[in-house]
């Protein structure tokens, strides 16, 4: 198995530990990424915020660039996956301007986008039934039953008929399956899907804090012990805005988890998080006593 | 007491309809939006009223609102909206035309983000993080909010002390070029 893999800039840079271990759980698992030469920023929320047009043109740029080579395409971050899934609905929709568009790209990328690829999320990857498998024959550590809270965020499943790859995007299931997969105890919780907040913590932190507050209080109360993410934005913002006073919940990425569950060596992804999640892992007897 | 009377016009309707690529006027007040909405607490025009608002074409009142700026874009109302409305792409076309009209933005903090971030992808193809920070705190004034963040990050180093680019910045430039052609902009 092969696929084109769009890292996007958070993965390149506050989110890298992501990067690290999406890359070293594929490559234990046997599937190949190559990273898609010259992909560009997709545009996130400050695209579609000021231009509707950077919020086509970016990921179409990327699109085009991974129909060349024809593989799908993993994308680890929310943001750029529904980025991408949106440009393609829009162009999927045959307005005028996704024509002129259309026209455009291929002008000045020198190739037609022809809406060919498939992108994929890392969580719809690793829950298809052959990569799980892959996973289960390589499992080396059970994650001991540790409660943990699978957090969704928004962009993986909204709007649902652009984006989702769950049966019921007010319930997604698939993260807590994986967890499962990994010997964790998913907790049933009531913010699963509920806002961060996203970029607003650079401009208006006090509406993130109020948010994540609300999450953070939420997994606590349904017994968690940490929050799996699959999103650079929600880790950053649920790792550095939690309020103060009481113990900090660790927060992972679902790479990290099911990496740990491979017995790969996950303490230099770890190492970078904010808030350590070392001495949770080490009272679970699930990394070596260094 | 005689107030001036507001009825439903397309004279902002239709614009915003065109722009967002959302039936504005399809909405019937269910409020289902508004009660989904993380943000709606402190909003001074709820969801439900900023669609209303563009049914009755009162721009300068949308154009002073925080709403259309503090809207997370998380996408809960488009979801549950039984008549398929994308709020968060109301809010986008509106911030548009208040920017495109020389309105000062109600939270100028959250347009000055945008625009340091586009500025950034613009410039190199990828956003350099703590370029665009500083670019976003010189223009706000920020100078000292989350620098302790900062620091911490910075020592686990999850910001780049320099920016990455892309190769071919030439073919980049000639497809952002399509920016100012016809269609796309208020």
């Amino acid at each position: 198995m092969r696929l084109s893999y769009y890292p996007g800039c958070s993965l390149h840079s506050t989110a890298a530990e992501y990067s690290a271990s999406a890359e070293a759980l594929f490559q234990a698992l046997g599937v190949e990424l190559r990273e898609l030469d010259d992909w560009c920023c997709c545009g996130a929320t400050s695209g579609h915020s000021l231009s509707s047009f950077l919020s086509h043109a970016l990921p179409l740029h990327n699109l085009v660039l991974a129909e060349a080579v024809g593989d799908d395409l993993l994308v680890p971050c929310a943001a750029c996956y529904n980025s991408l899934k949106s440009a393609q609905a829009f162009m999927a929709g045959g307005s005028q301007e996704a024509g002129e568009l259309k026209r455009q790209v291929a002008q000045s990328l020198g190739r037609e986008y022809r809406g060919q690829v498939r992108v994929r999320h890392v969580i719809d990857v690793l829950a298809d039934p052959r990569v799980e498998n892959l996973i289960k024959d390589r499992l080396k550590k059970s994650l001991a039953g540790m409660p943990l809270a699978s957090y969704y965020g928004c962009l993986l499943t909204r709007p649902p008929k652009v984006t989702s790859f769950e049966t019921n995007p007010e319930q997604p299931q698939l993260m807590d399956r994986l967890l499962r997969l990994a010997g964790a105890m998913p907790v049933t919780w009531s913010h699963k899907n509920e806002c961060c907040g996203a970029s607003l913590a650079i401009p208006q932190p006090q509406i993130v804090e109020g948010l994540v507050g609300k999450i953070i209080a939420a997994a606590r109360r349904a017994g968690a012990a940490a929050i799996v993410t699959a999103c650079p934005l929600c880790q950053t913002n649920l790792d550095s805005r939690q309020p103060a006073g009481g113990d900090y919940l660790p927060v992972f990425f679902i790479t990290e988890i099911i990496g740990l569950a491979l017995g790969l060596n996950a303490t230099p992804w770890l190492r970078k998080h904010l808030i350590d999640p070392l001495p949770l892992l080490h009272q679970q007897g699930l990394l070596a006593a260094s | 007491m005689a107030e001036q009377q507001v009825v439903p016009s397309q004279q902002l309707a239709a614009p915003v309809a065109r722009l967002s690529g959302q039936p504005v006027n399809r909405c019937y007040q269910c409020h289902k939006c508004t009660a989904g909405c993380p943000v709606a607490a402190i909003m001074d025009l709820k969801p439900h009223q900023v669609v209303r608002y563009v049914q009755l074409g009162l721009e300068e009142e949308l154009s002073k609102s925080k709403t259309i700026w503090q809207c997370a874009a998380c996408r809960t109302c488009i979801s549950r909206c039984p008549n398929g409305i994308d709020i968060a792409a109301i809010n986008d076309a509106l911030k548009q035309r208040s920017l495109a009209r020389g309105i000062p933005p109600a939270l100028p903090e959250v347009a000055a983000f945008h625009q340091a971030f586009l500025a950034s992808v613009k410039s190199k193809g990828r956003v350099h993080e703590l370029g665009m920070m500083i670019a976003f705190k010189l223009k706000t004034g920020t100078y000292f909010q989350d620098v302790p963040l900062g620091l911490k990050m910075f020592q686990r180093r999850k910001l780049r002390l320099l920016p990455e680019g892309i190769k071919n910045r030439q073919r980049f430039r000639t497809l952002l070029q399509g920016e100012g052609e016809k269609g796309w902009q208020e």
